[in-house]
């Protein structure tokens, strides 16, 4: 609290800018320990705004204006808020204090240890157990005869960054385990990720190794060769480098770099080409500058978009689990992955990897899981990459955004494969950021423990999981053929585009969108009902008449359309080709209402917007404004926005 | 002349024939006067039937004495056939080329087709234009309007229909003055009108001002009868000022505010019909490289200019539909000629304004009334598409741009149209390469002339069949009576995959997330059938058998 020097400011205009909106709204600022609060004036909405400090970026200063300071705030979750505050004082007060309040020093000052969800110790230790990585490994067949567990890295000797759990191939040595850690960067050794039980090849990853222009080292090089030989269907393995090459010869320079094919008998190694951790963080700025563009044209936005180079990287790292995932399930070979330090690129293809070839990661357990594993537990690190705490802002990266959004890809082309929906990605894309859980805070297993995170806060996965209805993609399938086995994307640059649920809130909160996911879900959940109610009227009728009961299925034949070039008869064809159904651009909107999502488009009664503009600009202008107009409602009336948004709790 | 002459080689074994997305299918290859035919002659091998005015270029390649021809159609398919023997392969091409580029009409495709189907409903009845304002006639409407015979010989404008609609006070003697001072005689006629508060929509040719500021009396009477007293309008003239001001000196021009002082005039920029062409040619070349990186395929994609024209024509349908709904006034449209741009915006304004163009009648309704009768020339602009090798001289994707225009408003609000992207998608390929009449020739005196309804069948007695209605029907439809903004911002503008991506990627797992959609709802509508059923029968049950009730 000693940071905080004016916690109520009244009179403060605030513009909610990535809402779209046009529309100040007048109001009264506070500041408590944990978040910004903004309270509108009038009378009738009284509507809340709550802004997390640890979502708070960065905190702006423009010069003063004659009505007054200002502010803006923009977030980890790329919403920007304009703040006009009537005396500078005031206004220099809430500055400090949020500069402060958003940059904690030390993790006790994280939203996650100071705030105390109404929750006893069981459920808490509970909450930390709802994941048990050891129960995945062994749904994947692991240990078995070619993989093992390894005492190596208990109470984290062997590499820090590591888990203290880990599988190795069943011929490596704790000598061996030892001596390839030696020569690996941060002492991170080739260690099991993914066990693919129909080919038995497997998906390994570790560091780069300190070779520099000649260093070799036997124990690594028996490492590698026991990798290969745990998969007997394959008398080689594949090395990818997930960096670009040249990338990998600069670090040579370093005493580090790549695997000598010379040196090591069996291997390939393939360069990939993800850009370092620097590139992908001015990309992510360049995107976000896109999506905030106001009133681009299709030239300004399409120019944005190549300039940013975001997707050309979403690409490069869905094109590295595609590599992977055939090497694997096509050759039967396995495949250890590493970058640099093997905690960025390489769980980025480790990953993607893993959703491209089993299934299990299209669920919702499922992702949580993978995340746990690949992420988490692998010492990819959280706090510094997502800025948790005031340091070095290089250390910052959109690692996993990247992950999340390949995955938001992948769902664009499978609209069945997923069983959830975009809004639980974006779900775990805030928790990365808002320190509300202990799950994502500190760089690695290790600090986590010594933290003693587990008994001091609350692992967000089951608070996510209590609310997967919410996420659940109606569409998905689990007896559908891409549900099942092996995805293929298509990589072609134009299957890509760019997540506005993400990046244009512009968009996302654009008139309240008929959305054909929430309509369904509605739908599906009505059939629920009715399949209770049916069963509850036959036996009523059964009891009645004192007939037994006579259970009817319901079935309805499935409408198949692939009619592409079909024709009967001298007829040519006739059959327009029963191209993308709507369906598949479905999961853009993000909002909590599905039953009355439908019907919503604008109430003409709302008020007209501005006069007649000449300029075709204002025109989209109008647009934005008539949004505005119902969004503005549509959040004050429901609250049910706000249910779902950590930042409103 | 006899389709043989030109047919060398009617038949050749051995053909293989590969398609994106398809095994490769061996078999023989047969031309006929309209169709090129490949059949494996093989149960459950699908055979392929490409009408020749489908095919907008081919090429030849020879490897050895194997050739191949690369067929590259109209609706954007490209497909290779491999032809053992150089003289066959010769034979064929020459012989494709000929019979796709036929010159006459009479020896289209459709005035040789006979269905094989029952015709349920005569499309050439379906929407007769003394229907066109039926609904309407019941209300205040016939007070200010009324329907014109003017035209009945196509004298007076030859690009517009018999019947036409127009202010009440103004005679037919003054429609011909007016003519006369509009470009092809297209004076203005009425497009919308919205019923919710009386406002109207009117669409004409440019007016013939000159560079000496030409005047016509009849034709300022006629456009001011449609404005209430003190109201002012809107004039949208589709060029910029610059593109406006030019053509005064070929004759043409626009409305001077001197002449004209309740009319406000607006400019947009929607390009002509060439421009438009070659923005075609070049999105389709950029979507066709697979091998594009993702910096040059964003490029291209901007490059090509595609998704500007379409950023373009929305917005300019938006500000009609916003003078209209919003601001209360009345609106006239036109560009130029009127048969292009103009009905690109008077049609996507009535998809934004009017519920009832967005059912599956009223938007075939919508494309007889505004592009058909309002005398868009199909045949001049979907001669070629964007495979063609030749010049462009009056083609143009006008009409496709519109089907873009209207899927964009459709992906932004996926419950409010009776049908699915699959219509728009079918009335793309019939543009450009159908064996029904309905899209031949280029205005209603053309068709009659041909007398296409006595000789050809309609497009829509196919479409108007239960089971076609059915396969284009919306699941997610339910109707929606108010006006719909759709956002324009580039963002919400996305590239038209069903059409532009259609065979260049595989739409397998998105049919199956359709197919599986449509059973979700039918599978509800089931449920609740049988739980009425169940409802009733309890409570017949509980009816007869009162005592049941008292424990």
């Amino acid at each position: 609290m000693e940071h905080i020097r004016t916690p109520k400011v009244e009179k403060v205009r605030l513009l909610d800018r990535s809402s779209g909106q046009r529309k100040v709204s007048i109001g009264t600022l506070y500041l408590s320990a944990t978040h910004t609060i903004f309270v509108e004036n009038n009378p009738e909405t009284r509507k809340e705004t709550w802004v997390l400090h640890s979502m708070v970026s960065s905190v702006e200063r423009p010069p003063t204006t004659p009505a007054g300071s200002q502010l803006i705030l923009r977030c980890k979750d790329f919403r920007v808020f304009q703040i006009l505050i009537p005396q500078e004082r005031d206004c220099l007060d809430v500055h400090a204090s949020l500069v402060r309040l958003s940059r904690p020093e030390k993790y006790s000052e994280l939203y996650c240890l100071s705030f105390n969800p109404n929750a006893n110790k069981e459920e808490r230790q509970e909450s930390w157990s709802f994941i048990d990585l050891m129960a995945d490994y062994k749904r994947m067949g692991v240990p078995n005869n070619l993989w093992v567990s390894t005492a190596a890295n208990s109470e984290y000797r062997v590499c820090d960054t590591y888990p203290s759990e880990l599988f190795v191939p069943r011929s490596a040595t704790p000598a061996t385990i030892v001596g390839s850690s030696r020569f690996r960067s941060r002492g991170r050794f080739p260690a099991l990720s993914y066990f693919h039980q129909d080919t038995l090849a497997a998906v390994c990853r570790c560091s780069q190794p300190l070779s520099g222009f000649s260093g070799r080292c036997q124990e690594d090089e028996v490492m590698l060769q026991a990798v290969m030989k745990s998969n007997p269907g394959s008398d080689f393995i594949y090395v990818v480098d997930t960096r670009p090459k040249l990338n990998a010869m600069a670090n040579r320079a370093a005493g580090k770099g790549y695997e000598n094919e010379d040196h090591y008998t069996n291997i390939k190694l393939q360069f990939i080409g993800i850009e370092n951790i620097h590139v992908m963080r001015s990309s992510q700025q360049k995107i976000i500058d896109v999506g905030e563009m106001r009133s681009p044209s299709m030239t300004d936005f399409l120019w944005g978009l190549e300039n940013s180079g975001w997707l050309k990287h979403i690409k490069a790292i869905l094109d590295a689990g595609v590599f992977i995932t055939r090497a694997v399930a096509d050759e039967g070979v396995s495949v250890l992955v590493h970058c640099s330090d093997g905690w960025d690129r390489t769980a980025q293809a480790c990953s993607v990897a893993s959703i491209l070839l089993d299934p299990f990661y299209r669920t919702i357990k499922g992702l949580t899981v993978l995340i746990e594993r690949d992420w988490v537990s692998f010492g990819h690190k959280f706090s510094h990459r997502y800025s948790h705490l005031d340091g070095d802002p290089k250390e910052v990266s959109p690692v996993i955004d990247q992950f999340l959004e390949c995955v938001w890809q992948l769902s664009e082309q499978f609209p069945c494969a997923f069983e959830f929906n975009e809004r639980f990605l974006i779900a775990i894309h805030t928790h990365v950021y808002s320190c509300q859980y202990g799950t994502f805070l500190g760089n690695c297993q290790k600090e986590r423990r010594d933290m003693r995170l587990r008994e001091r806060s609350h692992s967000v996965w089951p608070q996510l999981w209590k609310d997967r209805a919410e996420f659940t993609n109606p569409l998905y399938k689990a007896e559908l053929s891409q549900s099942q086995g092996i995805l293929r994307p298509n990589t072609t640059p134009y299957c890509f585009k760019m997540w506005k649920g993400l990046y244009n809130h512009v968009e996302k909160s654009t008139p309240p969108r008929q959305s054909p996911a929430d309509f369904l879900s509605a739908v599906r959940e009505e059939s629920q009902q009715l399949e209770e109610e049916l069963t509850n009227h036959q036996e009523k009728i059964a009891a009645l008449t004192g007939k037994p009961i006579t259970w009817e299925n319901i079935e309805v034949p499935r409408r198949t359309r692939h009619l592409r070039y079909r024709h009967s008869g001298p007829d040519p064809p006739t059959f327009a080709d029963p191209i993308t159904s709507p369906a598949h651009e479905n999961t853009r909107t993000l909002s909590s209402e599905p039953a009355n999502r439908k019907a919503q488009t604008q109430d003409p009664s709302h008020s007209p917007p501005v006069g007649l503009q000449l300029d075709p600009e204002d025109l989209s202008a109008c647009s934005d404004l008539e949004s505005g107009v119902a969004d503005l409602s549509s959040r004050s009336s429901s609250g049910g926005d706000d249910s779902k948004d950590p930042d409103l709790e | 002349m006899e389709f043989a002459e030109l047919i060398k080689t009617p038949r050749v074994d051995g053909v293989v024939l590969h398609r994106p997305f398809m095994p490769t299918v061996e078999g023989t290859l047969c031309l006929t006067g309209h169709h090129l035919i490949l059949s494996s002659r093989q149960d459950n091998t699908e055979e392929l039937w490409l009408l020749h005015s489908n095919i907008d270029s081919i090429e030849k390649r020879f490897v050895g004495s194997l050739g191949s021809i690369i067929v590259k159609c109209k609706d954007l398919r490209v497909i290779q056939l491999d032809i053992p023997g150089m003289e066959e392969c010769l034979n064929i091409a020459s012989s494709i080329e000929a019979l796709s580029t036929l010159d006459s009409i009479s020896l289209m495709y459709p005035f040789f087709y006979r269905p094989m189907f029952e015709v349920i409903e005569d499309g050439w009845n379906s929407f007769l234009p003394q229907d066109a304002f039926k609904d309407l006639e019941s209300m205040v409407w016939t007070d200010e309007w009324r329907l014109s015979e003017v035209n009945k010989d196509f004298s007076v404008c030859p690009s517009y229909p018999p019947l036409v609609a127009v202010p009440k006070d103004i005679d037919d003697d003054s429609l011909k003055k007016v003519a006369t001072f509009r470009h092809g005689g297209r004076f203005p006629v009425l497009s919308y009108y919205h019923k919710k508060n009386g406002m109207v929509m009117m669409r004409a040719g440019q007016p013939l001002t000159g560079t000496n500021g030409r005047r016509c009396k009849e034709d300022e009477k006629l456009i001011n009868a449609t404005l209430r007293p003190g109201k002012r309008g809107y004039i949208i003239d589709t060029r910029t000022i610059n593109v406006a001001q030019q053509a005064k000196a070929r004759g043409g021009g626009f409305e001077s505010e001197g002449n004209y002082p309740q009319w406000r005039r607006i400019h947009k920029a929607i390009e002509r019909s060439n421009v438009l062409q070659e923005s075609l040619i070049k999105l389709v070349e950029a979507c066709n490289d697979q091998s594009h990186s993702m910096d040059r395929w964003l490029s291209k994609l901007e490059a090509s200019n595609w998704q500007t024209h379409v950023k373009e024509v929305l917005t300019t349908a938006c500000l009609a539909a916003q003078c209209i709904d919003r601001e209360g006034a009345s609106v006239l449209v036109h560009g130029t000629e009127g048969t292009d741009s103009t009905l690109l915006v008077t049609s996507l304004a009535q998809i934004i304004l009017d519920p009832a163009c967005r059912t599956i009648k009223g938007f075939q309704n919508l494309v007889e009334r505004e592009w058909l009768q309002a005398g868009h020339p199909f045949q001049q602009r979907c001669a070629q598409s964007a495979y063609s090798n030749s010049k462009p001289r009056l083609e143009a994707p006008v009409f496709l741009l519109f089907l873009d225009g209207v899927w964009q408003i459709l992906r932004q609000f996926p419950c409010s149209f009776e049908f699915t992207e699959s219509l728009l998608v079918l009335l793309f390929e019939h543009a450009y390469a159908s064996q029904f009449g309905t899209f031949l020739g280029n205005s209603a005196a053309g068709r009659a002339k041909l007398s296409l309804p006595e000789k050809t069948v309609s497009l829509w007695s196919w479409v108007n069949r239960p089971q076609e209605l059915e396969r284009l029907t919306n699941p997610l439809y339910e109707a929606n009576s108010l006006v719909i903004w759709p956002s324009v911002a580039p963002q919400s503008l996305l590239l038209w995959e069903g059409v532009f991506l259609r065979w260049n990627r595989s739409s397998k797992s998105l049919d199956e997330a359709y197919d599986e959609m449509v059973h979700i709802i039918e599978y509800n509508k089931e449920l609740q059938n049988k739980v009425n059923t169940l409802r009733r029968q309890l409570a017949q049950l509980e009816t007869e058998d009162p005592l049941l009730h008292t424990p």
